[in-house]
């Protein structure tokens, strides 16, 4: 069964997001990893690149494929998970911790309305 | 026909170990169990088994055998002693490739063709088409009678070992014999798609089962593990081993492909040939070159490579090596950019990024 914290919001592209203070944290979730398989690559927007809330803010890469990560909300990127660069596997190990990808500022928290809560997003996943 | 994806006989098997199926030129795949890096470590370290029972398998016997495969391959077949095995390719008049094979001389007048899974259909028409109309050869597709099972990896030969009686450290490199294996009549040969020691064993469909499950019991204590397509390709990339539709396809022949050395030129004539002749006085007007990433970034099929902000070519294959640590790839390139420790740019995303070429194979071996 896939992990699914009840504190984060849910994309229905699989990506996560944290509020920290005024700033947020995003990443991709348990199943979504799960999916992916090995993830051997994750490339974020440069820092101070604006965000669109569930437009691309980067690429996560499996040996197979890459496929676009989309922002949880709108905004502007603050900086990359460094780690990512030589362990992209903590995103497999640990998907809402070390693994997070993108930390950035929120510019409407009012888009947190159109994400999924925990319980939407496993009502997704069970299809 | 429609759209039925075909299964090998070890479907069942592969659902039951949770592999993840994808869609292969056809054929419903596993494409990972545990996970491709691991399966990939497995191989390099300890020991990996693949089905690759999708493959098709072309029998030739008679006296006419052999001159029939030298007309529609480049290779020689006469060359080869009994058991001995080549690789080859059948061509179109162009130059192009119909498929990339490997024959193995089973008995004096009988040979076994091994061909490209995505190209069986295509394949068996070209040979019908070009067999003669009278003479003595029997040409049977027999991929449907075939399951073909690919044990790799510096464990193989202990493991294999003890299925059979056979003296498996006599079977030299792309060589082929008969046995049992796992108290099956199996025929069993030294050839694999990974560049590490190993072994196909090619056994009846209904035997695949047994066969499998006995390889994956005798092989649990020494790490061997159930392999993919995905770790198949990673292995087969680092040993610099072409793929059709990569490397090699309709529009890239032979030389193009820095595969010139499996060319027979002293055989005077063969479907190809003439184009081929062409080719080599001319010069190709592009090559495969292998790359290794400097900047950050994964090559990936159909990326366009540049040379100081001008197309030069496209990347035929990319992945993230697991043994390497670097991210690699193949491409085809305007002739004068193929020489090692070249630089180029791999346009990733819209964004040129550093690449340079080196020296296939990126593994080799240790021996």
């Amino acid at each position: 069964m896939s992990n699914i914290p009840s504190d984060l919001r849910y994309t229905t592209e699989h990506e996560w997001v944290r509020l920290e203070g005024d700033e947020a944290v995003a990443g991709i979730t348990d199943y979504a990893q799960s999916e992916l398989g090995d993830v051997v690559y994750v490339e974020v927007f440069e820092p101070g690149t604006p965000l669109t809330q569930f437009k691309p803010f980067g690429v996560v890469e499996s040996v197979k494929a890459a496929s676009d990560l989309f922002s949880p909300l709108s905004g502007e990127v603050l900086a990359f998970n460094q780690a990512l660069e030589d362990t992209p596997e903590l995103v497999n190990d640990d998907p809402y911790g070390e693994g997070w990808m993108m930390r950035f500022k929120p510019s409407d928290l009012a888009e947190l309305d159109n994400l999924l809560t925990a319980e939407g997003y496993e009502k997704m996943l069970a299809g | 026909m429609g759209n039925q994806l075909k299964r090998t006989p070890l479907f069942e098997a592969h659902k039951a170990l949770d592999a993840r199926v994808v869609d292969f030129g056809g054929w419903e795949m596993p494409v990972q169990y545990s996970g491709i890096l691991a399966e990939h470590q497995a191989v390099r370290t300890h020991a990996g088994l693949f089905d690759v029972s999708h493959m098709g398998e072309f029998e030739f016997i008679g006296r006419d055998a052999a001159d029939f495969l030298n007309r529609i391959t480049i290779n020689e077949v006469k060359r080869l002693a009994l058991g001995q095995a080549e690789y080859s390719m059948m061509l179109y008049p162009s130059g192009g490739v119909v498929d990339d094979l490997i024959i193995y001389r089973v008995d004096d007048e009988h040979f076994l063709m091994v061909v490209n899974a995505g190209n069986i259909d295509k394949d068996w028409a070209w040979v019908e088409e070009h067999l003669p109309k009278s003479g003595d050869l029997s040409a049977v597709n027999r991929s449907d009678r075939q399951a073909l099972l690919a044990i790799q990896g510096p464990r193989a030969v202990s493991i294999l070992g003890r299925l059979t009686d056979l003296d498996l450290g006599a079977l030299r490199y792309y060589h082929i014999t008969q046995g049992g294996v796992a108290g099956l009549a199996a025929r069993v040969a030294r050839t694999g798609y990974t560049g590490e020691v190993g072994f196909e064993v090619f056994v009846p469909p209904e035997q695949a089962l047994a066969l499998w499950e006995a390889m994956l019991t005798e092989g649990e204590a020494e790490g061997l593990l159930p392999c993919g397509l995905g770790a198949r390709d990673t292995l087969r990339l680092e040993a610099g081993m072409p793929l059709y539709g990569h490397e090699l396809h309709e529009n890239i022949d032979p030389l193009s492909a820095g595969l010139g050395r499996y060319v027979a030129w002293e055989k005077p004539e063969f479907i190809g040939r003439d184009a081929l002749a062409r080719i080599r006085d001319e010069g190709p007007h592009q090559k495969l070159v292998a790359f290794e990433m400097v900047g950050r970034g994964i090559a990936r099929q159909h990326y366009e490579i540049q040379r100081d902000g001008e197309r030069v070519g496209e990347v035929a294959s990319g992945t993230f090596s697991p043994t390497l640590k670097k991210n690699i790839g193949t491409g085809y390139v305007h002739s004068e950019f193929a020489v090692p420790d070249t630089r180029l740019d791999v346009v990733v995303r819209g964004r040129p990024v550093e690449a340079r070429t080196v020296r296939l194979p990126f593994y080799k071996r240790p021996r």
